[in-house]
């Protein structure tokens, strides 16, 4: 049974992992996420689960990675500073193929920056974050009922890859409340985790769950092993929302906070007689470059739009027709300013 | 004729990479001998750190999970909360305890984590090449401090037993040493009621066993054996120092 409700963004992560089976939260408080948090330092106990707010940010995805190696679903969620500090565990995460589900609502940086929305953290989510080269999923919601549905969608694909998986969205996403369909959660065949940590009994095959790989030829295969799942990944669930693009000349870009500004400014532009459409990745990895790869084949132009001087733009530049033009517009984070859909729709036109 | 001595069932059949003379062979015994003792080998799960010991799932036919430099605590309280019914331990040398992970071990223990911590002290960094630890006695020398070290600037050696057992959430805290016959008996016994700390869910129970690095310390396995009782132990005094359920 589905029901209706009005929630904030950062709720909706919250009850999305509750409903996805997620018993175990570890964290850290930080603005703008401490909703998450504070809702399921309420819930969790009740449901037989745990909620422990741990003494810091690298203690806490340390608790993520030794729940996970147990064999349960469980989260962790910080903004910027925080992600910073989780970095040393994702990398061992990754390092030893578990599953686990970090929440990143972005805030202002590089430092202790600001609370204000910002996509600056696109890189490091992206590029994997912390050291030895490897990938994580990025899933970017748009509005607070995404934020429910990917939060779920990345429990899933998590367990389903045994590949870290985050949810990247920015304080606007987190802090506003829109009404929402709260879908019990989608059946998914998932594979059981045999590999998990449960005390060997007699007569078992010992399991251990590790990143260092010393033996010959061990880290190749690893690296190799990987690079084939996330090219796999790639091509199984790459998601993406297209509005418009079937005549576009021009092609907005954006995801997140911003695209729903950029969305209202592809209408005033098709109002206007122009005919642009928008492009907003939902998986930022893997990123949806086929469907940029199209799109470049039969439009003349993109407009990549960020809160950012531009770290999208290197993806969608790296997925397109090599003689089609990717024109970029940012608005790095300021004290409080999104840019207006008048302002987008000036840059379409500007560019058209 | 009856057989006196013999390998602990939760230890494999293989060659130890460790150094001759070096303690982690003896602790590694001392804690199977536990695991056996108390028939938890299926209900168990190691958490390994980084240092000499890391090879840990290599010795212990267990199931293992390895955890960042430091972080063994942490990774521990998780998997503990995700699995109450086991019995998890993790093992830590000095750097890896009491300089990076010095935040994880005094978080965990003052939860109360229903943990047992084997705390392996040799005052120095062993894997990386016998630099300076926080356990470092004063003096001595390093390859990090190569005129010994100065408590002036860099501080004195930290009692973590100690330490630990100023804190509510702790169980049980004490210090051991595998140095001699007799050392060896006690730190079995201490080593056996850490254990059954979590066996019997009366919290967070923490052992240091001070212990050579005969490699390190630029000794033959005789003179840091040696070294153990004439230097460590003045210092590092053996004994319980927190005991709450008088196990
Ligand atoms: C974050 C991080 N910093 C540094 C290291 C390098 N490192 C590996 S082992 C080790 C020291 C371990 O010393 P100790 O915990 O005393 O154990 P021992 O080797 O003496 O048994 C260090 C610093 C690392 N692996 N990770
Ligand atoms: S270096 Fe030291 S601690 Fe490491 S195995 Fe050798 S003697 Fe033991």
């Amino acid at each position: 049974m589905s029901s209706k409700l009005f929630v904030k963004g950062n709720e909706a992560v919250a009850m999305a992992a509750v409903e996805a089976g997620c018993r175990y939260y570890f964290g850290y408080p930080i603005t703008p996420q401490s909703d998450i948090p504070e809702y399921l330092s309420r819930e969790l106990p009740r449901l037989g689960g745990e909620f422990i707010q741990a003494e810091s940010e690298v203690a806490a995805i340390n608790m993520l990675l030794g729940a996970s190696a147990a064999g349960v679903r469980c989260m962790t969620s910080s903004s910027g500073p925080g992600i910073s500090l989780k970095q040393e565990g994702i990398s061992y995460m990754a390092g030893s193929e578990l599953p686990g589900v970090i929440v990143d609502i972005m805030r202002q940086g590089p430092g202790l920056g600001g609370i204000d929305a910002s996509q600056a953290d696109y890189w490091q989510a992206t590029r994997g974050g912390g050291h030895g080269g490897y990938r994580i999923i990025v899933l970017a919601p748009n509005s607070v009922q995404e934020m429910y549905d990917l939060t779920m969608l990345a429990f899933d694909l998590s367990d389903l890859y045994r590949i870290p998986a985050m949810v990247l969205a920015d304080s606007v996403i987190g802090q506003m409340k829109e009404s929402i369909v709260a879908n019990p959660r989608p059946v998914v065949d998932l594979p059981v985790k045999d590999w998990a940590v449960r005390g060997r009994q007699e007569g078992e095959a010992q399991r251990v769950v590790k990143s260092l790989k010393l033996g010959d030829g061990e880290m190749e295969a690893f690296h190799w092993k990987m690079h084939a799942r996330y090219q796999e990944l790639a091509e199984q669930e790459c998601r993406w929302e297209e509005v418009g693009t079937a005549d576009a000349e021009l092609v907005v870009t954006a995801f997140g906070s911003v695209a729903r500004i950029a969305r209202t400014a592809v209408a005033m532009a098709r109002e206007a007689g122009l005919r642009v459409g928008l492009l907003r990745p939902v998986t930022l990895f893997p990123f949806p470059r086929q469907a940029f790869l199209d799109l470049s084949r039969t439009c003349k132009r993109f407009l990549d739009i960020e809160l950012s001087t531009g770290q999208m733009i290197e993806d969608v530049r790296l997925s397109v027709a090599r003689d089609v033009e990717v024109d970029f517009y940012g608005r790095p984070p300021g004290a409080g300013s999104l840019p207006t859909p008048e302002e987008l729709f000036e840059q379409i036109r500007k560019r058209y | 004729m009856k057989q006196v001595f013999a390998r602990p069932e939760s230890l494999k059949d293989v060659q130890t990479h460790f150094c001759p003379g070096c303690h982690h062979g003896a602790a590694h015994r001392l804690v199977a001998e536990a695991m056996d003792e108390f028939g938890i080998r299926g209900e168990t799960i190691g958490v390994a750190s980084v240092g000499c010991s890391v090879f840990l799932y290599g010795y212990f036919d267990i199931d293992v999970i390895e955890a960042p430099h430091g972080r063994a605590p942490a990774v521990a309280t998780g998997a503990k909360r995700a699995r109450p019914d086991r019995i998890i331990f993790t093992y830590q040398g000095d750097g890896d305890l009491a300089a990076i992970g010095t935040s994880e071990i005094i978080h965990a223990a003052n939860r109360g984590e229903d943990i047992t911590v084997i705390f392996v002290n040799n005052t120095t960094y062993g894997m990386t090449g016998g630099q300076m630890a926080p356990t470092t006695m004063v003096g001595q020398k390093t390859s990090t401090s190569p005129y010994g070290r100065d408590h002036s600037k860099d501080g004195y050696p930290i009692r973590m037993a100690e330490l630990l057992a100023q804190l509510e959430g702790v169980g049980f805290s004490a210090r051991v040493a595998v140095n001699n016959p007799k050392n060896i008996m006690q730190a079995k016994k201490v080593i056996k009621t850490a254990f059954r700390y979590q066996t019997e869910k009366k919290g967070f129970s923490f052992v240091e066993v001070l212990a050579a690095c005969p490699t390190n310390w630029g000794m033959t396995s005789l003179a840091a054996n040696q070294r153990v009782g004439d230097e460590m132990i003045p210092y590092f005094p053996l004994g319980v120092q927190r005991n709450t359920a008088n196990l």
